[in-house]
């Protein structure tokens, strides 16, 4: 792209003890973040998390109660939204129904006196595949093409910073995909930073570099996203990003390379260096696809977790893989995903099953399961973890 | 392909052909369609004839003959082209004055006030409440604040701001005021009705593409709130140039402040004079409609009347 009149590569952004309050409830608590230039970042998080303030907060939409925002090094804290660095690809979109879509694009170019605004719109159009629509009106466009022009009207101005605040929120599944490897590729033609808020942690994980769980205003768990997948560090992690079984016990003992839990009288084993708490109560857990079925006991393997015997509830078929609930007395409810190597399930429901799953991918969360919990007053992480398996069997159930 | 082919090609002829044949639709407007030729038609083709009528050869004053004198056009501008002029320019002005005062009136209950519904609806009672007063009585009312003992003009003189032998009321300016006045909600009501669906977020999108608040207002706020702008402004011109109360001698007007409205009262009750009244209001009317039209299509918002 040759507008090279404006902010020629991203520039990072600093958050620093930054709190926003509204009347009656506090939206962000101290949040520190440091998201440095060039980078894709997510923000990650259910609704009412936060994030879309935080968002706002970067865009100059809202003032912080009180902390710092820098961008490129420089303070804008007190700057109005007009005269940031940063433009923000809309979740309603907001182009100007008003105008036709190249004044839309052309519309931040002018206002700022950058020469030649109808030539570098076009330009941007070209960019997102719609010059050959500059002339009509948004309302004229379907929703996909909207969200395009959308980006275009932002990154024509070559911001220092993007934000992108849910902006593949309202399209189907297909256009989502195409959408999200559209976004990642202008990303890393043009080297913006750009600042991604979504609920969709599948979209977070496939575009992001980084990844920041946000939950009731605060940033829960931070980093690659594989490294968020595999070692989450909360209960709230470990369920809003994929799924996860969770067992809560006491630590009985602890070796130099391992920890054993006592899970309900079955002895499971995690790797200490996968553990963030070594003593106590602890709350452990293993991701669902990490999980074998075995249609008899499995032999005792020094490597292996094994918990059973349990009986399988519900076998639901997806094409790549099949889910089966599998309810172990004294422990809940597990999910297990198996691919589908062969043909037909590997159990029917009513079948006895034991579980075991490699040592190595079991993890240790953060948790304290004595803590009240934040996001349920009165509720310990054992009781969540059954709760989100609870809600996932009727989700099911209705399905 | 073929059933694809076929369902393409029937579904919207038939549908097509029952609503062209629809008698229930010509049947629901025939009330309407009479009550037009009724009360608007012929009255506007009875008003046409009046106004190319003679008067009667011998006859009493008031009688006339109709006719086609054209003569009777040109008689009336070149007598009363003081007053049409007049009668424009009141009413522009007063939709001017009207429109600075009711923006900023109805964005506030639109747009500022909406975090406080209470607020709101208080406020758009208060833009009502002057209707359940008489119109007659109101302008009654500024003609006593407005008149030469009133505290107002006393105060005014005393502090010098007027001249001794100055009169506020049967000028141009309390003409204007009064209809400014008695437009206010008429202006204010559509304003409010555009504004308060005016979506917040396109204003933040200016704001976030390097608009100061200003340019916000003026590339943003002002297009997206045009149908309102435009409904206000003809709600407050239309009738603020054919008023013939406010600038009534009996009302605030005086000898050098007629308006159109005016002379044609008196030509019809007073003179008798029905051709030169017809006239005068077809002119108006012709006046009115070629403004109106040259304005609607500039502003282009025909699809949103």
């Amino acid at each position: 792209m040759a507008v090279g009149a404006f902010a020629d590569r991203g520039a990072d952004l600093e958050l620093v003890g930054i709190e926003k309050r509204f009347p009656g409830f506090t939206a962000i608590e101290n949040l520190n973040l440091t998201i440095p230039a060039g980078s894709f970042f997510a923000l990650l998080g259910p609704s009412g998390c936060g994030k879309t303030t935080t968002l706002r907060l970067v865009a100059g939409l809202e003032e912080p109660t009180s902390g710092r925002i820098l961008i490129g090094g420089a303070d804008v804290t007190n700057q109005k939204s007009f005269q940031r660095p940063v433009n923000t690809v809309f979740q309603s979109y907001a182009l100007f129904p008003h105008m036709t879509v190249l004044e839309n694009v052309a519309f931040g170019l002018r206002r700022r006196k950058i020469g030649d605004p109808v030539a570098k719109a076009h330009e941007a159009l070209l960019l997102v595949e719609l010059d050959h629509l500059a002339h009509r009106k948004p309302q004229q466009l379907s929703g996909g093409q909207q969200q395009r022009v959308a980006l275009a009207r932002a990154i024509v101005n070559r911001p220092a910073l993007l934000l992108l605040d849910e902006p593949l929120g309202a399209l189907d599944l297909k256009l989502r995909r195409q959408m999200q490897l559209e976004l990642k590729t202008i990303q890393e033609e043009v080297g913006l930073t750009f600042l991604h808020v979504t609920h969709d942690q599948e979209e977070a994980m496939t575009m992001a570099d980084t990844i920041a769980v946000m939950n009731k205003g605060r940033i829960e768990q931070m980093g690659e996203p594989q490294q968020l997948y595999e070692l989450p560090k909360t209960a709230f992690v470990a369920n809003f990003l994929g799924q996860s079984n969770l067992f809560t016990g006491p630590v009985v003992s602890t070796t130099s390379t391992a920890i054993a839990v006592d899970v309900s009288g079955q002895k499971i084993v995690v790797p200490l260096e996968r553990a963030h708490r070594i003593s106590g109560e602890v709350t452990i857990g293993v991701r669902p696809e990490k999980l074998t079925l075995h249609a008899e006991e499995p032999t005792y393997n020094a490597g292996r977790n094994t918990m059973g015997p349990g009986k399988v509830i519900d076998v639901s078929f997806s094409g790549v893989s099949t889910q089966y609930l599998v309810a172990v007395p004294g422990v809940g409810t597990l999910v297990v995903f198996a691919q589908n190597m062969a043909f037909g399930p590997a159990a029917h429901v009513g079948a006895e099953v034991w579980l075991s799953w490699n040592v190595e991918h079991g993890f240790g969360l953060d948790d304290d399961p004595a803590d009240a919990p934040r996001f349920e007053a009165d509720l310990d992480t054992k009781t969540i973890a059954q709760q989100r398996r609870s809600s996932l069997v009727t989700e099911l159930e209705e399905a | 392909m073929a059933f694809a082919a076929f369902s393409t090609a029937t579904a919207p002829s038939t549908d097509s052909v029952a609503r062209r044949r629809s008698p229930v639709a010509l049947f629901l407007l025939l009330p309407g369609i009479l009550y037009l030729v009724l009360f608007f038609l012929t009255p506007l083709v009875s008003l046409l004839l009046t106004s190319f009528q003679t008067p009667r050869e011998f006859g009493d004053i008031g009688q006339y003959d109709y006719a086609f004198r054209w003569q009777n056009y040109t008689e009336v501008i070149t007598t009363y082209w003081p007053h049409i002029v007049r009668s424009f320019s009141y009413a522009l002005a007063a939709t001017f004055f009207a429109l600075v005062i009711s923006y900023p009136l109805a964005y506030f209950i639109g747009v500022t006030a909406r975090k406080w519904p209470l607020l709101q609806s208080l406020m758009l009672v208060l833009v009502i409440a002057p209707f359940f007063i008489s119109f007659l009585l109101r302008t009654l009312a500024w003609k006593q604040l407005f008149s030469d003992e009133s505290f107002v003009v006393q105060s005014l003189k005393a502090l010098s701001l007027l001249g001794p032998e100055a009169h506020v009321t049967g000028t141009a300016f309390s003409v204007i005021f009064g209809l400014t006045y008695n437009f206010i909600p008429f202006m204010t009501l559509p304003l409010y009705t555009t504004l308060e669906r005016l979506d917040v977020r396109y204003l933040e999108a200016g704001n976030d593409l390097y608009a100061s608040p200003f340019q916000v207002f003026r590339k943003v706020t002002i297009p997206l709130s045009m149908p309102g702008i435009v409904a206000g402004t003809l709600l407050t011109f239309i009738p603020a140039a054919g008023d013939y109360i406010n600038a009534s001698r009996d009302f605030l007007g005086g000898t050098g402040t007629q308006m159109m409205g005016n002379v044609i009262e008196a030509n019809f009750l007073v003179l008798q004079n029905y051709p030169s009244a017809a006239a005068l209001s077809i002119i108006l009317m012709t006046v009115i409609l070629v403004i109106v039209s040259i304005y609607v299509k500039r502003s282009g918002t025909e699809e949103l009347l």
